[in-house]
Parts: structure tokens; C-alpha cells; sequence
């Protein structure tokens, strides 16, 4: 069942052209990574498709999901005293963010649990390390029954022994919940082992299908330029 | 008191903001409302209200369709209506008058909408409190959220206009602006939670009123840079808690 269609879609930022007539389709249930070099519009693809940035062209939704996004880097102020567990609160709304029930602070346990930081529920997230952080919000993100998952480079900042359990763990829960996932990365052997299709983005979309049918090498040169480096992991 | 507690919980949000001085110089812009008020003889309040209302909404305008950030715009529009405003004043007193209201002055009228104000800012803070947290951490992640964050944007600086004209005619700019500023700064200082700064700053906007209030009586002063001053030192004191 199709998710969102998207179509002719282009966002232009001053007199820069950013995004040029996308087009591509999301069925429920998809993994898609985004592929593309810096400053193909990987995370204004995202941006848009969330509803912040102004475009051009069709974005159709067939239904309205529950998103659960975690960006690429979290600008905040520091000195915000916002609590981990407070985060998470402001999810839910209403009076539970005052006086929240024993059961939704346990299930804000095990949701930070799933990236092994329940320990920092009660820390300022001013007061976070950088990996610690992307870990809070990866939990964040999957908090809450989301639908839709919107991850910019999730694991940015997280060490690789943990980065493929978060990876494993993405897959594991889009499946057992029969989500849907966006997810940017920058690692191809991530692309080949956990999405089921790929965009390869450079402002256009330079490709679309199964990562193993679409990801060729002189695809990837041309996406990546000359001496762009190929390792296919055969699963 | 009323509305001591509205503006020391939106003030959680102005000093989370860094919006601090913005609502000083907000107050500003009311005043070629006032100034024509006192030429037709309407109700100053009104012209204030007014002014602040259409300030606030070309401020939201011109945020989203230019590059500059909402203090820059603020400051724009203060110092275009001192000017307008200095302008258009039969005289200077008047103008002082403006700027500067006297909580003695207070009669029923005035005391019952300020009562209603700070019930009505209370109330609309409590509800919107998700909201605003978001706004203030990150647009995007309300977005993401579901938060209207354009339409939250503006009943944030709607409530603030509010405010700003009670202040203005009713308890006094300085007065208005020591309650937003000091009480959520203190709590700022020794908080650690949201939660615990945005009850922090209530009840030590109470307290100062309380306390403000009574010293005045007591030495026959007046109430509203009393009540500063005790709201500086509860400041004084958080920076020591916060040390040890």
C-alpha cells in the first residue's frame, strides 16, 4: 500500500536549486536509505518531506503517519534544563508531562533502553556527550508507536561497535512493526544490508530500486565522481 | 498576583528564548498607540493593545519572509514607534506617563482585568506548555512532532503583547519586565528539570510580590521598584545556591 507519492518535487533556497523534480514513491512497510554526496539535499529531502522547508511540485500522503525523526545534528541551546525523561514527556503532551504514571516512566525506560541509555533518564540533555545524545534520540525517535521513521545518519557520532546493533535493531523493530524507514547513510555496506531500496540522490534522483540491482559501480562513480570506492556485500 | 504568576511562568519561556529584553522593548511600540489615544481621547489601553497586536503580527510576517531574526525585527519596530510615538505625544510627561504606569494607581477596573489577564495567561501557558518547550528546543522537531509551530509562534508573542499592555498601563513597564526576566532567571540558575524551573518561577514570582508588596506597605514606598529590588536579591541568592 502506497505511503506518500511524491512527485515533481523541487525546493529552491535563494536562487539555489537544491532539490530538481523528484519523483518516487513510498510503500508502507519500505526501508529506503538515501544515498548521495554532500550537498546532494539528502536532509532536505527529509526536511521536506516533514513539512518544514517550502517546495514546489506534489507531495501526497495517503495517510498521515505517526513520524518519529531523529536529525543529523540537534541545535539546541545547551543550557535548556530539559531532562531526558522530560523529552520524552513532551511526546505524550497533556498532564502526564507534570505528573507522568509510573507505567509511561518505565516504558520511557525501555524505549531509552534499546540503545543502552536508561541510565541518563534523568541527565540534562544540555549535559550530554555527542554520541550519548544521538543514542537518547534514537530511543526518541522510536518512541511514542511512530509509523514513519525519518533517520538523518542516525549513528553519526556513535562508536561502529555500537553502530551496526543500532542498525540491527532499526531493522529488527521496522519489521516487527511493519514500519516504514528513510534513512540517510553514508555507509554503503549499511545500504546493503538493511534497506530494501535506495534513492541515489545528487539533486535529482540519479537512481531508485533494490540496492543490488541499482547500485552499480559506474552508478556510484558517477553519483560519488572518479575514484569513489565499491564494496558489494554479498548477503 | 494573578499576574505575577502569568508572567513568571511565560517567562520561562522568554528567558529560555533569550527573548528577555524583547518584551522592554515591545512595550515601546505601544506607544504612538497611546500617544493616539491621548489626541482622540480613547481608552490608552486599547491604542496599546492595538499597536502591539499589529507589531506582533508584522513581526511574524516579516520573520518568515526575511532573513532576519525576530530581536532584530523587534528592534526595528521599537525604535521606529519611539520615534513615531515621540512624534505624535502632546508632551513629554505624557510620554513618561506612558512609559512608566504606577501600580497605586490601580483602580477596580483595572485591577479586575489584570486579575483576568494573568488568569487568562496562566491558563493558555498550562496548555500550550508542550508546545512552546518545542518551539523553543528545536522548529524542526516540532514539526515532527505535529506542533503548528507558525500558529504557536504567534499566541507565544500574542500572550506576550497581552501582557505588555497590562503592564504598560496597569502595573508598570518596569514591573512587568523585572517579573518576566528575574523569576524564571532564578529558577534557571537552580533548577534541573523544565518542570522544576517553570514551578521555581511561579512561586518565586508570588513570593516576591508577596514580600515586595508588604516591605512597600510597611515603609510607605512604592510597591513597584520594591518589588524589583527583592526580586533582584532572590537573584543574588539562586547565583550562591548555584555555586555551592
Amino acid at each position: 500500500m502506497k505511503l506518500v507519492e511524491v512527485k515533481d518535487l523541487s525546493v529552491t533556497i535563494g536562487k539555489t536549486t537544491v532539490l530538481d523534480h523528484l519523483s518516487f514513491t513510498v510503500e508502507e512497510g519500505d526501508v529506503i536509505a538515501i544515498i548521495g554526496p554532500n550537498g546532494a539535499g539528502k536532509t532536505m529531502l527529509l526536511r521536506t518531506l516533514l513539512g518544514t522547508i517550502p517546495y514546489e511540485g506534489k507531495i501526497t500522503w495517503h495517510k498521515v503517519p505517526v513520524i518519529g525523526y531523529v536529525p543529523q545534528r540537534f541545535h539546541f541551546d545547551h543550557t535548556f534544563p530539559l531532562t531526558v525523561e522530560e523529552l520524552f514527556l513532551m511526546k505524550k503532551g497533556g498532564p502526564s508531562f507534570w505528573l507522568p504514571a509510573d507505567d509511561l516512566r518505565s516504558d520511557i525506560k525501555k524505549a531509552l533502553s534499546h540503545t543502552e541509555v536508561e541510565n541518563l533518564a534523568q541527565r540534562k540533555i544540555g549535559d550530554l556527550s555527542s554520541g550519548q545524545m544521538q543514542r537518547v534520540f534514537i530511543a526518541y525517535g522510536l518512541f511514542g508507536s511512530p509509523e514513519l521513521l525519518l533517520f538523518d545518519e542516525p549513528t553519526a557520532g556513535i562508536d561502529i561497535g555500537a553502530e551496526m546493533n543500532v542498525y540491527s535493531l532499526l531493522k529488527e523493530i521496522a519489521q516487527e512493526l511493519n514500519l516504514t524507514m528513510l534513512l540517510v547513510s553514508h555507509e554503503l555496506s549499511v545500504v546493503y544490508t538493511y534497506a530494501k531500496k535506495v534513492i541515489c540522490l545528487n539533486k535529482t534522483i540519479a537512481c531508485f530500486g533494490e540496492p543490488k540491482k541499482v547500485l552499480t559501480p559506474e552508478q556510484l562513480q558517477s553519483l560519488y565522481g572518479v575514484g569513489a570506492d565499491f564494496y558489494r556485500h554479498d548477503h | 498576583m494573578s499576574v505575577g504568576v502569568g508572567v513568571s511562568l511565560l517567562g520561562t519561556f522568554i528567558i529560555l528564548r533569550r527573548m528577555a529584553l524583547v518584551g522592554d522593548a515591545l512595550s515601546h511600540v505601544a506607544l504612538p498607540g497611546i500617544a493616539l489615544a491621548s489626541i482622540y481621547k480613547f481608552n490608552p489601553f486599547i491604542g496599546a493593545v492595538a499597536l502591539l497586536l499589529f507589531a506582533v503580527l508584522a513581526i511574524t510576517f516579516l520573520e518568515r519572509h526575511s532573513n532576519l531574526p525576530i530581536d532584530a525585527l523587534v528592534g526595528v519596530f521599537f525604535t521606529a514607534s519611539l520615534g513615531i510615538g515621540a512624534l505624535l505625544s502632546p508632551s513629554s510627561e505624557s510620554l513618561l506617563e506612558a512609559l512608566f504606569g504606577d501600580i497605586r494607581d490601580l483602580n477596580i477596573i483595572d485591577a479586575e482585568i489584570a486579575v483576568v489577564v494573568g488568569v487568562l495567561v496562566v491558563v493558555a501557558t498550562l496548555i500550550l506548555f508542550r508546545d512552546f518547550t518545542h518551539l523553543t528546543l528545536s522548529r524542526e522537531l516540532a514539526h515532527s512532532e505535529g506542533v503548528a509551530v507558525e500558529r504557536t509562534e504567534l499566541i507565544f508573542l500574542f500572550l506576550l503583547a497581552i501582557m505588555i499592555a497590562i503592564g504598560i498601563r496597569i502595573i508598570g513597564t518596569l514591573l512587568i519586565g523585572a517579573l518576566v526576566i528575574i523569576p524564571a532567571s532564578v529558577a534557571k540558575n537552580i533548577s534541573v528539570s523544565l518542570r522544576g524551573m517553570a514551578v521555581i518561577s511561579v512561586i518565586v514570582g508570588i513570593v516576591t510580590v508577596v514580600v515586595g508588596s508588604t516591605i512597600a506597605a510597611s515603609f510607605q514606598l512604592v510597591p513597584g521598584p520594591v518589588i524589583t529590588v527583592v526580586a533582584a536579591v532572590f537573584f543574588l541568592l539562586s547565583l550562591l545556591v548555584r555555586r555551592s
